[in-house]
């Protein structure tokens, strides 16, 4: 297992280093270093997150060109929403507990990592897109069950959805390529400060 | 037949030798084939989740194979474009690799699939008179789908 002590010794001071340090210890954990080490553990818990992966931005993508009018104009906007959406729902969760068991195996680099940390916020502004398109826009939307092209707003949020939604993917897939990581030095400073490394002296 | 010397070529090509030079380019092209898939899937589950009874069903299943099309042929286009190019930079590894050969099973058997028996079925209203056959047409293409991308995960691994 590659140790991170390094990161861990050098986040001396302020609001990082208790997460820093919780999670290098979380690491160190048995069973985070089992499932790390594990020959098939690991892969197949990965292999199941890319498969919901699919099914998940699928059935979202489905719904969002809806939104937009690109595919079955023909057919009631909430109807989609009602008969799709579950499938989205039940493969997001599935995506949370695998991508939870993955964030626990490698858990500090993943925490420092920047691409890992560019995917949380590119989720949190897709959940917020929905909490608002669900709250503001749906409901007109479903009263008048829309057939053709859904209002402006409607499109909007379909697009912006899409858009983070496929930025979540990308970000998510560069979290296993190493160009950023805070063994690897020297890094721009910018890189340093947004992944809460503080390299020493000697890796400059 | 030994393969060997055309996956060296293939190797060999400047695609392959520019991807395996560049530190952004394999990652990149990787990506885009991600979401492709990702496309693929929903295309194919709106059709399939139909026929299984557990998605759209106040709707026509031609309807929805219509809506569905391009988004499939449009995926299917943009996989082959990024997976050629990712192939070409590893195509050694994948001539040994048995994940890589699962998928390219699956990727013949499924496309065939779709476009030959799945479109039938979708185009009249067999599939009312006989939803059983509906019903495993979904779950073949399921399958094969599943497949491809078991396949395409594992090459990564080995």
């Amino acid at each position: 297992m590659r140790r991170h002590g390094r990161s861990l010794q050098t986040a001396r001071d302020g609001f990082g280093m208790s997460f820093v340090d919780f999670f290098a210890q979380l690491g160190e954990s048995s069973w985070s270093v089992d499932l790390h080490e594990s020959q098939y553990a690991y892969s197949i818990i990965e292999s199941i997150h890319v498969w919901t992966m699919a099914v998940f931005f699928g059935s979202i993508l489905m719904v969002d060109l809806r939104l937009l009018g690109w595919t079955m104009r023909k057919v009631p906007m909430s109807e989609v929403a009602q008969r799709v959406l579950p499938w989205t729902i039940g493969a997001f969760v599935i995506m949370v507990i695998t991508g939870t068991l993955l964030f626990y195996a490698i858990p500090l680099r993943s925490y420092q990592s920047l691409w890992f940390r560019t995917k949380m916020v590119l989720l949190l502004l897709a959940g917020l897109n929905i909490w608002i398109f669900h709250s503001r826009v749906y409901p007109k939307l479903a009263t008048a069950d829309v057939d053709g092209v859904p209002p402006k707003a409607a499109r909007i949020a379909g697009a912006l959805s899409l858009s983070l939604w496929i930025g979540v993917i990308v970000t998510g897939r560069m979290i296993a390529y190493n160009w950023f990581d805070c063994d690897r030095q020297p890094q721009a400073a910018i890189v340093n400060f947004l992944t809460s490394c503080e390299p020493t002296e000697s890796e400059h | 037949m030994d393969l060997l010397p055309l996956f060296q070529w293939f190797y060999a090509t400047p695609i392959g030798e520019g991807i395996r030079n560049s530190t952004w380019l394999f990652p990149v092209i990787e990506a885009l084939h991600l979401l492709g898939f990702g496309v693929t899937v929903g295309a194919a589950l709106l059709v399939d989740l139909r026929l299984l009874g557990v998605g759209l069903n106040k709707q026509p299943v031609a309807r929805l194979y219509a809506g569905a099309q391009p988004w499939m042929i449009g995926s299917v286009i943009v996989m082959f474009a990024s997976g050629v190019p990712l192939f070409l930079s590893e195509s050694i590894k994948c001539l040994y690799s048995v994940p890589f050969w699962i998928k390219m099973a699956s990727l013949f058997l499924v496309l065939l699939f779709t476009f030959t028996f799945l479109r039938r079925a979708t185009e009249t209203d067999a599939i009312a008179k006989r939803p059983h056959a509906g019903q495993v047409a979904a779950i073949i293409s399921l399958v094969l789908w599943f497949g491809v991308a078991w396949g395409g995960r594992l090459i990564g691994f080995s």
